[in-house]
């Protein structure tokens, strides 16, 4: 059980001037989920990895239960870590890769046995403990590499991306087992991965990463309904959030021939510094088909049963030509290829940018 | 040393050019039957044609004088009259021949055990060090160098003079330099036959170093790093992790190893001739064969060395296609 804190934490890789890890301010409570997700390059592994000692803290600090572990060596933070390739040892067994750790520090045999046995039962790996990796599933090797992480008992687990080598239907069945065993044994976790439904299903919080520096840290309803920024505006939820930069007037945001209204407030914020336009973000979920409001030609349907999600181009009269739009469709009024439809956002529920500084206007 | 003339070596210049010659007319009168031939299943007609002189060399060269040892190896020293195992009990009841033995049962032991231990331990010191190929260079670099010049070169190196006078050898040199004696050293049994093994280790180290440091190269990052989260030391990453990750190398370089040290004659051969106990199997048959004149003991040994050389390369096979498979 422990806590995490990343004190201005940065890593600047020899021969760059640019820092992979930036200046990274982030608390983790004790048995929290954290996730850190954003594209790849983001600098989210690298943070990871600072974490777990196997790259250098240049700057800054990083402590663990308020013990600055930035120089110590990764055997002395007492982590364990889950890598995207598992990591298993090949020429030892099941029982073997996880009795590994433990054999290291001198455990007692019969302790070592109680622990790895329980572990292997908690992860239905019984039936495998003889086994040599390469004889497993990927996904039964993806347990292995979490019982090896489990019988260690570590004040941290640490994931680097775990689930991106399985399949799709197995990565959603592994990761609510993950959330649940973490709940079960209250670990604190830190749990990195690029892809964002993962991140918002199971983190705790998300931390959400871009170019070495973190945009937005937050509950993932938090990070879904005020993201801080653009990039995290388009970045969480899927499909991603229409984010188009239009004419601002007096009263509001002029989508071609429709007006979202601002607040007199949000007008001024978003003039800031002499700006004509504003961007504002809508979610495809968050609009309507209605017989006015902005005019989408119809280019393709995905059907989901449930409802359906229209890819169009709309004109919004900024000067880009025709723009991308997607909207979510309910089942009854799915349009056809081609068709012109007009959409109508709700009200309430767009989100407004600054149209430079891409900062989110408060309403 | 004789001077070399041209002149007198014209005939074997003369004796090549007849040797390419006949190939070119040998190969040409192939291609031309090939290319003659009717219609009728010509791929398989046009691979039994190309595959003849070799099948048939190989049975000139390789199989008849194969048979034809195992077959001498039951006969007399002239090859003349038959005398059934003789020659193979003699090989087990003579004290010099069974020291013979037991001197090639301390190479194939020392060689490969010496040269994959050093050359793994080499191989770790430099690995991702600035000067890693450089050092590697100049380890592999008696690789180069034949036997007979790599034990002409040592000979030097053991080279003795009596006590007060200059010596040539590195080796009696250091030794005065450190206040000692010179030794003689090649002829004192046993430790001359570990003198002699050490040009092999000199010769074969670079070998071992450049396979095990290829394939410590290959070891994932993450098992490594693994590794030092679960927490081992220097120690425990080396024997635990990185030499169990190599082991198909280190019996690469194990097997291939004990069969050059099995067949080994080159070295014994130009630095002792066999001589003070230091003999080995090979260099014991040619001694037979050649010098003594008799066949039989000769064969007698070849068959030997050649049965135990057998086994070895059977396991390297059956290693090989079980690693194939395995992919």
């Amino acid at each position: 059980m422990a806590t995490v804190t990343y004190k201005a934490a940065s890593r600047i890789y020899p021969g760059s001037d640019k820092p992979a890890v930036n200046k990274l301010d982030l608390e983790i409570a004790d048995g929290e989920f954290l996730v850190l997700v954003g594209p790849s390059g983001c600098g989210k592994s690298t943070s990871l990895r600072m974490l777990a000692g196997l790259e250098d803290v240049d700057e800054g600090a990083i402590l663990i239960d308020d013990r600055d572990v930035s120089n110590l060596p990764p055997k002395a933070r007492d982590i364990a870590m889950v890598f995207q390739n598992y990591a298993l040892y090949p020429h030892m067994t099941v029982y073997e890769n996880m009795a590994f750790a433990l054999k290291l520090r001198k455990t007692p045999k019969a302790e070592i046995d109680a622990r790895v046995k329980e572990a292997a039962e908690l992860l239905q790996l019984e039936d495998y403990l003889k086994r040599k990796p390469k004889a497993l599933s990927g996904g039964q090797r993806q347990r292995v590499a979490m019982g090896r992480a489990i019988v260690r008992q570590p004040q941290v687990f640490l994931m680097d991306e775990p689930l991106s080598n399985l399949d799709a239907k197995l990565r959603v069945q592994t990761r609510s087992q993950i959330a649940s065993l973490q709940k079960r044994l209250g670990v604190t976790t830190v749990y990195v991965t690029h892809d964002q439904v993962e991140a918002m299903t199971m983190g705790h919080r998300v931390a959400v990463m871009l170019d070495g520096l973190l945009q937005q840290v937050d509950t993932p309803r938090a990070l879904y309904e005020t993201p801080k920024n653009v990039f995290v505006a388009g970045f969480m939820g899927s499909p991603a959030m229409n984010i188009k930069t239009v004419p601002l007037t007096d009263t509001g945001a002029k989508f071609g021939d429709t007006l979202i209204p601002l607040t007199r407030e949000q007008v001024a914020a978003a003039g800031e510094g002499g700006q004509k336009s504003v961007t504002v973000g809508v979610r495809p979920e968050h609009c309507t088909i209605a017989d006015t409001g902005i005019a989408v030609e119809v280019e393709l349907v995905e059907e989901l049963g449930s409802d359906a999600y229209v890819y169009g181009f709309a004109e919004l009269g900024n000067g880009n030509g025709a723009e991308r739009f997607v909207v979510r469709a309910q089942g009854g009024e799915i349009p056809r290829l081609g068709e012109i439809v007009h959409i109508k956002p709700q009200v309430g529920k767009e989100h407004i940018f600054h149209a430079e500084s891409g900062e989110r206007i408060a309403v | 040393m004789d001077q070399i003339d041209i002149l007198d070596e014209l005939p074997k210049f003369g004796q090549l050019g007849i040797g390419v010659v006949a190939f070119v007319l040998v190969v040409g009168f192939l291609l031309f039957l090939v290319d003659r031939l009717p219609g009728f299943d010509k791929g398989r007609f046009a691979a039994a044609v190309f595959l003849f002189p070799t099948v048939l060399l190989l049975a000139v060269g390789l199989l008849f004088p194969a048979l034809r040892t195992v077959w001498l190896s039951f006969f007399d020293k002239d090859g003349e009259s038959f005398v059934g195992v003789a020659n193979y009990t003699w090989m087990f009841k003579d004290p010099d021949i069974r020291g013979v033995l037991g001197n090639t049962l301390i190479w194939v032991i020392a060689v490969p055990i010496l040269s994959a231990g050093i050359g793994l331990i080499y191989a770790i010191m430099i690995d991702r060090l600035k000067v890693e190929a450089l050092a590697k260079a100049l380890v592999f670099l008696p690789m180069g160098i034949s036997f007979v010049g790599a034990g002409i070169i040592w000979r030097f190196v053991y080279a003795y003079k009596p006590e007060g006078e200059d010596q040539i050898g590195l080796l009696n040199q250091i030794v005065v330099w450190l206040g000692g004696e010179p030794q003689q050293w090649l002829l004192n049994p046993p430790w001359n036959t570990f003198f002699l093994i050490v040009v092999m280790v000199w010769i074969q180290t670079g070998f071992a170093t450049v396979v095990l440091s290829a394939s410590i190269k290959a070891i994932p990052t993450e098992i490594v790093e693994a590794a030092r989260l679960d927490g081992v030391n220097a120690w425990q990453m080396f024997w635990r992790v990185t030499v169990p990750s190599i082991r198909p190398a280190i019996v690469v370089v194990l097997v291939t190893m004990s069969i050059a040290a099995l067949k080994l004659f080159d070295l014994v051969r130009t630095m002792t001739a066999g001589n003070f106990k230091t003999s080995v199997i090979a260099n014991e048959m040619y001694t037979q064969a050649f010098r003594l004149l008799d066949k039989g003991h000769g064969a007698a040994l070849a068959v030997f060395l050649f049965v135990l050389v057998t086994p070895i390369i059977f396991y390297q096979v059956r290693a090989m296609r079980a690693r194939r498979e395995e992919r």
